[in-house]
């Protein structure tokens, strides 16, 4: 029982910061029907940037997730200029290679500067223990940010006139422009706020795990996992998605060898594609 | 002398990727032969994809699947089973075209970027799954013999002979490709890339027909696996399903010109030569990687077509030619 | 103006596949050589290709980039000292030609078959990695060349029938055997390991053996099992090792999942005594993690600390000096490894007395000798050809003197530099 709770503190945990990797990728995707290939380096970007200022600027990393923020904001909207916008609506193939060859631009430079040995952030908080559990403070404050970070999305989509103009946008761009929404403005902030949230994440994880620049990778895969389990387009399911993520990941280990988690993963994402592709809270198609 | 002409795509195809392979024959050298082979490698993979994502345009982007899996289960054979290497190849390409017609059967349903999607799950998921397969040595994998080489006159005759069956896979895949593309059958296809419910309304059968394509596209990659993992010695799960490969895969196939036949020997060809260039130039070395990016994306920009769709609208005349 | 750039755009993709149709050339390689400074001008020089593939990029690039400094800087010794004289007056001196694998399997045949036969490579060095290295000895069998492999422990490789490979490593076999006897002499009254280690070639024959090996001195497996290479979150593992009630953990994979791995253990408080991980703790950059890296004990192949009495080379410290005058940075045992296989050859040379390939593998067979390294022997019966059976590891603790936190040889005995820090928590 003890090993079950404990296991169960720790996924949950992880799952916020789970949910708040795919949340990006979700927004992006629900706005402009783009699935951005360059995720995962853009996560492993703002793990870099909190790095950099931490290590070089003294700048402490909590400040460093606020800046790793901006960051991504700006490079989502410059990514949108030059990749995507010409591509948006072509065929799906298009925009897939096109944000994958900015993926492959942003690794490439990345090696080149950064090589690929591991990073490390070294910030020890306090650790709490409540019976068998014991619970990392590097994991609850970031926990705690993902949580705001999506409260924030949430009232700056319903709430302020840009993001009604997103939501305007991703629900039919052609009526949209017809009631004099610019949509390509939209469609880049959109781009940006997307990026912005890859960034974010990685900020997160850094403080707490080590990484390198092709890290990002691997939370690129899960936020696939979790964005067709919360649907894709819906960025508070995304959230809610990766909690389910998390829970698995704390549970699955608990009654057979670890390995077997991402076979599971991947088995429930194909099998979520076929049977709900709108995810688990969708309609029904 | 009329049906030559009237294949004179297919000819120019086949004695295109002839020239490729014609300075390691001649000369004898091995190195050069090696860098052939990983160019022939190269183009089986970019014209197997090339059967669904040029023709049908559906975008796999976990299709070397096909390659690890016929490769583990052909690896299998030789080293465990104590088969020869033309079982192993059969088997390795007949367990990827069953792989695909299951899987065709459930994911083809998806389409766009969920079809995308999916693929890339089951690559994970068959990786992940191999990962834990003690029959096929789970995450260290298989090691074979020294002495399996002796069969073939010794590993020096085995891996010259790997090369000839290369140059032998990639010409029969190019027949195929040929073939398929101007067949009915083929016909069918681009219907369903240009607009699949019209094409159903048609009268294609587009279930059966994506999945025959999803079958046909992924058959040589399964025996490629086969040979490449023979050649190398050893297989283990990272280097059997590299989701990066996949990835180039639809770049060389991008680069040379989606649903022509042409096109992927060309793109492959050139991809595979550049990267080359580029990994070996001082200059290049370190980014490498970020120029491929860059080109890539200038295609896909600029040139969506590849290089034998934009020859086609521009020069209508070489159309007989450039197939 | 977009139509012209177009066009522009399709001639450099048309000059590239007609360079690709064209006949490969050999791309240029990277070629060092030291001064060439022939003491005897009568003297007829013979210059030895050596010949590697090392990983430039990828994820092997800092260890393999050590192990090739370390060979570099043996060879510009030789070179400066005027190359190796034989019997028959013959100065022998090296070059070296290497290629990038990008610590990608995918080249790696491709490029050592064009150091076989276009580069004329006399004697080939692996290339980092036991995976690289596999695919690297079907080649170097195949030519007939001999290859030293360093950084390459995993035993499959030399039980597969060759006879010209040579490996440098204590093997994958007995990497962490030492460990479990230093914990059972240490504390007998410990009874309960778990094994928790990397899914890569390495790592499971490490634990493998140390498995059977504690099992034999009867020890309770209570945990046995793998993470992904990718792993970065080690709840899971630690949660189940918990459960287990687990005193020791053994296992491990390399530097970035065992310093993470280190530092959740940590940061978890888990009451285990004692801590052995494979990789990581050796390397200079594990200090980093502070408090955390206290008590943590790994296997290394050579450390500085290590005073063996060679009877050939230079010692130790003559190393670590020159390494730190060339490079600026202290030596890993990637970098030693390096050095230590060019040591290899120059003795084999002398002892063979010439430079031809057979008379070499000969007195490759024949060697019994101690380097700063260690002891190398290397085994020559068929089954296990070419298999290191001298050398033996060591094993290093981080312990703090004071407020300094500092690596101490605790395994073998002999070597000790410290007392073992026991129990952990």
């Amino acid at each position: 029982m003890d090993f079950i709770l404990a296991s169960l503190a720790d996924g949950l945990l992880l799952g916020f910061i789970y949910g708040i990797a795919a949340m990006g990728l979700t927004l992006i995707w629900g706005v402009m029907n783009v699935i951005n290939l360059a995720h995962g380096p853009i996560i492993a970007l703002g793990m870099f940037t909190v790095y950099l200022l931490f290590t070089f600027l003294g700048i402490p990393p909590y400040l460093g997730v606020l800046l790793a923020a901006v960051f991504g904001l700006l490079l989502g909207i410059v990514i949108y200029v030059i990749a995507v916008q010409r591509v948006i609506d072509a065929p799906h193939l298009s925009s897939l290679l096109a944000t994958f060859s900015v993926n492959m631009i942003i690794i490439g430079i990345g090696t080149a500067i950064f090589s690929t040995s591991p990073r490390n952030i070294d910030l020890q908080l306090w650790s709490i223990s409540l019976g068998p559990v014991t619970l990392q403070g590097t994991r609850v404050v970031a926990s705690f940010i993902a949580v705001l970070v999506t409260a924030g999305l949430y009232y700056f989509l319903y709430r302020t006139r840009q993001g009604k103009y997103i939501r305007a946008v991703a629900n039919n761009r052609a009526a949209a422009e017809l009631v004099g929404i610019p949509s390509n403005r939209v469609l880049a902030l959109s781009f940006g706020i997307g990026a912005m949230l890859a960034t974010i994440a990685g900020a997160l994880i850094a403080t707490f795990l080590p990484f390198n620049i092709l890290a990002g990778g691997t939370y690129e895969l899960k936020s696939f996992v979790i964005g067709v389990l919360g649907g894709l387009g819906n960025p508070v399911g995304a959230l809610v998605g990766g909690l389910i993520l998390g829970l698995l990941e704390g549970i699955v280990p608990t009654f057979t060898q670890t390995t077997w988690v991402p076979v599971i993963e991947f088995v429930l994402f194909v099998i979520i594609l076929l049977v709900r592709p709108n995810g688990l809270f969708g309609a029904k198609q | 002398m009329k049906t030559l002409k009237n294949h004179l795509g297919l000819i120019t195809s086949l004695v295109i990727v002839i020239l490729i392979a014609i300075a390691p024959i001649v000369s004898g050298n091995a190195a050069s032969r090696e860098v052939v082979f990983t160019i022939l490698r190269a183009i089986v993979l970019a014209s197997s994809l090339n059967i669904l994502l040029g023709y049908t345009g559906y975008v796999s982007f976990g299709h070397i699947v096909f390659f690890g899996f016929g490769g583990y289960v052909g690896f299998y054979l030789i080293t465990a089973q104590g088969q020869s290497l033309w079982v192993a190849m059969l088997a390795g390409g007949v367990v990827s075209g069953l792989l695909a017609y299951l899987l065709g059967k459930a994911i083809l349903r998806l389409r766009g970027a969920y079809f995308a999607l999916a693929t890339i799950g089951v690559n994970e998921a068959v990786r992940a799954f191999i990962n834990n397969f003690e029959p096929f040595g789970g995450p260290t994998g298989m090691t074979m013999n020294f002495s399996v080489y002796q069969e073939y006159g010794g590993a020096m005759k085995a891996l010259e002979m790997s090369f000839y069956i290369m140059l032998v896979l990639a010409l029969l895949v190019v027949v195929l490709s040929y073939v398929v593309r101007t067949s009915k059958f083929g016909l069918g296809l681009l219907a369903i890339r240009e607009d699949e419910d019209a094409a159903e309304v048609m009268g294609v059968v587009a279930p059966d027909a994506k999945t025959w394509a999803f079958v046909l596209s992924a058959i040589f990659p399964g025996m490629v696996g086969a040979l490449f993992f023979f050649k190398n010695g050893s297989v283990e799960p990272l280097d059997a399903f590299p989701l990066h490969t996949s990835i180039e895969m639809i770049v060389m196939v991008m680069l040379g010109g989606q649903g022509t036949v042409l096109g992927p020997i060309l793109g492959a060809a050139g991809y595979q030569r550049m990267r080359g260039l580029l990994v070996t130039s001082p200059i290049f070395k370190n980014i490498q990687l970020a120029v491929s990016g860059g080109l890539l994306l200038l295609i896909v920009l600029f040139v969506p077509a590849g290089v034998i769709g934009w020859a086609r609208q521009r020069w209508p005349k070489l159309r007989r030619v450039l197939q | 103006m977009k139509r012209s750039f177009t066009i522009l755009l399709a001639l450099v993709l048309a000059l590239s596949l007609v360079l690709a149709a064209c006949q490969p050339k050999a791309p240029a390689a990277t070629e060092t050589s030291g001064g060439e400074s022939g003491g005897e001008t009568t003297a007829k020089t013979q210059t030895l290709v050596i010949g590697f593939t090392a990983s430039q990029t990828g994820k092997y690039n800092v260890s393999s980039g050590r192990q090739v400094n370390g060979l570099n800087l043996w060879m510009k010794q030789i070179n400066e000292a005027g190359g190796i004289k034989l019997s028959d007056g013959t100065v022998v001196t090296f070059k070296a030609v290497s290629y990038d694998d990008e610590s990608n399997k995918d080249r790696v045949q491709e490029l050592y078959t064009r150091l076989a036969t276009e580069d004329n490579a006399d004697l080939l060095i692996s290339p980092y990695s036991s995976g690289l290295t596999a695919a690297a000895a079907v080649i170097a069998e195949q030519y007939g060349k001999v290859m030293l492999t360093t950084g390459a422990a995993s035993d499959a490789t030399y039980k597969q029938g060759y006879t010209k490979v040579f490996q440098m490593y204590t093997p994958a076999s007995r990497y962490l055997t030492g460990a479990v006897d230093l914990l059972a002499k240490t504390d007998p009254s410990v009874k309960k390991v778990a094994f928790v280690y990397e899914n890569s070639k390495f790592s499971t024959a490490v634990v493998e053996a140390a498995k059977e090996y504690a099992a034999s001195k009867g020890y309770d497996v209570v945990l046995f099992e793998g993470y992904d290479p990718e792993t970065t979150d080690f709840g899971p593992f630690i949660n189940k090792i918990q459960d287990a009630g687990a005193e020791a953990i053994l296992g491990g994979g390399h530097f970035q999942d065992g310093s993470a791995f280190a530092r959740q253990l940590y940061e978890k408080n888990v009451p285990v005594k004692f801590v052995t991980l494979l990789v990581a703790p050796p390397e200079p950059d594990f200090a980093d993690l502070g408090d955390a890296a206290v008590g943590i004990i790994g296997p290394s192949q050579w450390e500085p600390l290590a005073a063996f009495k060679p009877d050939f080379g230079p010692t130790g410290k003559e190393f670590e000096d020159a390494y730190m005058a060339a490079y600026s940075e202290e030596p890993s045992y990637h970098s030693a490894g390096g050095y230590a296989a060019g040591l290899v050859l120059e003795k084999a040379i002398r002892d063979a007395d010439s430079t031809d390939p057979d008379a070499i593998k000969a007195a490759l067979d024949n060697m019994d000798l101690t380097l700063f390294f260690g002891k190398i022997k290397f085994d020559t019966s068929p089954e296990a050809h070419g298999l290191q059976i001298g050398h033996s590891m060591i094993y290093i603790q981080w312990q703090k003197d004071g407020d300094k936190l500092g690596k101490q040889v605790v395994w073998p005995e002999d070597g000790a530099t410290a007392e073992v820090l026991y129990p952990l928590h």
